[in-house]
């Protein structure tokens, strides 16, 4: 285990692992998890390596910025609701740790790339203390090969006036486990915007909240893509606990094969928090009649003054349009993965990282061409 | 004479169980225009689409030969490919693809079957250009998603530029005329004249006879109940225009 100088980050990590074996990993019958059983993770009872990471390593800065880490590391994600959580909090052995001065703008974005081991269980813990004034755009990517389990929490605390871009970008491999926490903490007047890519993994579950401050703008974007048996469960919540808060949501997912997902929006409008403006939405191409998505929008609305809007729709590939693209000499292949990128493209397009975005665009690209060749060569 | 182009022969189709085309015949040469007129209901549109490859209609009899093959059994991408040109009554929205990217990818599949060089985004601009201005059309219009956002009568304007890009060998013109104003309307069959040629054929299929003031016609049809009931030349729209479609129907029946 990671040693840990401070005797309160030494607490935190004693009292999470007695929340976990409390808690024990969660089941269907917990409403949380309602659409997503995560007993085969338990089952494989991986043993637990520290995460490959590239640069900003957390260890490192325990020892450079004990009293940072301190004041923020498990301050914000709360194990005491959720058993990943606690599990990570309990055992994470490394992860990345961002810290931007106040009133400091970086321009190139800050990429965290973690690269998993098979049959290895792995706890990224991740910290970003970004200060006032300052402005950041921040790659989070997973990859990996094999079997294996990540559980990653990242808490993001955001000073006032602060503008943070965060984009998580999922690949891990097709036989892999993948569940994260994202606990954003947006002080006044500050602007967080998410985009929460999730292409691989047999298993997934991320669960991205934010906590909103006066005259604060929080934006959750999101885009899944699930195939052969994946499920893919997106868990958000926006608090706005404070008057003047805007939020954005979108999240868009593409399902084929025997594939399914879940996506679960929660919006808490607390008492105080008048003039609030949010706004959600959830759409769903749905490719195969063997896939399933679970969409439920969860609106709690204490305060009178506010304006809540939601929406979610699943659908086919339009017929219509698939024949005016076919009667202007494009393929079938070629149509419907046009119409596909065009469904998707939505989402990539706000990402504010051009190297992003294109990188999306050559992912999406390749993966359905992977799909086509699969279905053609099982026909 | 020019040689045939299109060659239908008893034709028969059907959208579920209800027969809309109850034995087409009908032969377009190369250089001709051909009007199809007809009261609404009476399968003008389906004519269109089953010429296009719409998978909707189902082909009870009879047979549709383009160029000497047998049209039916080619996909409707292959027709296309081949030279075949559908403008839309309702053109389709497709928020976003670029009206460019979806062009330039009609054009290529096109020049790829024909074992031409395909063109990338310069040299595909340059080609367009000049049918942008004929067609009256911003180019930003290029970067814009298919039909997303376009009045009626851009959208009409847009499937005649698709055509001038795509130099079809038979074009099929469904309504394009509908809805659009006279200013719109003479850019539309501008495009369309701009495209005559020895070697080109064009089916337009109207309600309306206005249209063939400015896209004369070299013959005109008349259809009801799913048969052609009278062909003629220009003067028959004319008539037409004069009479209303009163009658056809009873006309249709001595139609054997």
């Amino acid at each position: 285990m990671i040693a840990t100088r401070t005797s309160e980050l030494s607490e935190i990590r004693r009292r999470a692992a007695e929340r976990f074996a409390a808690l024990r990993f969660p089941t269907t019958r917990d409403e949380e998890w309602r659409f997503t059983n995560v007993a085969p993770i338990a089952k494989a009872d991986f043993p637990i390596a520290a995460p490959k990471v590239s640069g900003h390593s957390l260890r490192a800065a325990l020892e450079l910025h004990p009293d940072l880490i301190e004041e923020h590391l498990g301050h914000y994600a709360n194990d005491a609701a959720n058993a990943f959580v606690a599990l990570n909090t309990a055992h994470f052995e490394d992860g990345a740790f961002v810290h931007i001065p106040k009133n400091t703008t970086v321009d190139e974005p800050v990429w965290i790339d973690f690269t998993a081991i098979p049959e290895r269980a792995a706890h990224p813990r991740n910290l970003i203390v970004v200060g006032a004034g300052s402005q950041v755009r921040i790659v989070e990517r997973y990859s990996g090969a094999g079997r294996y389990f990540t559980n990653a929490v990242t808490e993001i605390v955001i000073g006032e006036n602060a503008i943070v871009e965060h984009v998580k970008l999922e690949e891990e491999s097709l036989d892999s486990f993948h569940v994260a926490t994202i606990q954003v903490h947006q002080a006044r007047d500050s602007n967080f915007k998410s985009h929460n890519i999730s292409l691989g993994g047999l298993l997934v579950r991320n669960d991205i909240n934010a906590v909103l401050s006066t005259g604060c703008e929080g934006t959750l974007n999101g885009l899944y893509l699930t195939k052969g048996r994946q499920h893919i469960d997106n868990h958000t919540a926006l608090d706005h606990a404070a008057p003047h808060a805007a939020s954005h949501e979108l999240y868009k997912g593409i399902l084929d094969g025997s594939s399914s997902a879940v996506f679960n929006g929660k919006i808490l409008v607390r008492k105080d928090a008048q003039k609030t403006d949010a706004k959600q939405t959830n759409k769903n191409l749905v490719l195969s009649e063997n896939s399933v998505i679970n969409t439920k929008p969860e609106l709690q609305i204490l305060a009178d003054d506010v304006r809540c809007t939601h929406g979610a729709t699943i659908g086919q590939l339009d017929e219509d349009a698939m024949f005016y693209l076919r009667a202007r000499g494009i393929g079938h292949a070629g149509a419907r993965d046009l119409l596909i990128y065009a469904f998707a493209r939505d989402v990539i397009d706000r990402i504010g990282i051009p190297k992003v975005r294109e990188y999306l665009e050559k992912a999406l690209f390749a993966s359905l061409e992977h799909s086509r060749r699969l279905v053609e060569a099982a026909s | 004479m020019g040689k045939p182009i299109l060659k239908i022969k008893n034709l028969h189709a059907k959208v579920g169980d209800k027969e809309i085309l109850r034995g087409i015949d009908l032969t377009v040469n190369a250089g001709e225009v051909h009007a199809i007129m007809g009261p609404n209901g009476s399968g003008k549109s389906t004519l269109a689409q089953v010429i296009a490859g719409r998978d909707l209609y189902t082909v009870t009899d009879g047979e549709v030969i383009y160029e000497g093959q047998d049209l039916l059994a080619l996909a409707p991408e292959e027709r296309a490919q081949q030279g075949i040109f559908l403008a839309f009554q309702y053109p389709v929205e497709i928020p976003g693809v670029s009206n460019l990217y979806f062009l330039k990818a009609a054009l290529n599949a096109a020049r790829k079957r024909r074992g031409e060089p395909e063109l990338d985004a310069m040299e595909f601009l340059s080609l367009v250009r000049q049918t942008i201005t004929m067609m009256e059309m911003e180019e930003s219009l290029l970067n814009r998603a298919v039909n997303a956002g376009f009045s009626g009568g851009e959208k009409k304007r847009n499937e005649i530029f698709q055509m001038a890009v795509l130099e079809p060998r038979l074009a099929l013109l469904d309504e394009t005329d509908s809805g659009l104003d006279i200013d719109a309307l003479k850019i539309v069959a501008n495009g369309v004249n701009a495209l005559r040629s020895p070697d080109r054929s064009t089916l337009v299929i109207t309600h309306y006879q206005r249209l063939l003031n400015h896209i004369v016609p070299d013959y005109v049809h008349v259809l009801a109940e799913g048969r052609i009931v009278r062909s003629g030349d220009k003067s028959l729209a004319l008539a037409l225009e004069e009479s209303g479609y009163v009658g056809l129907e009873e006309l249709a029946e001595t139609v054997q």
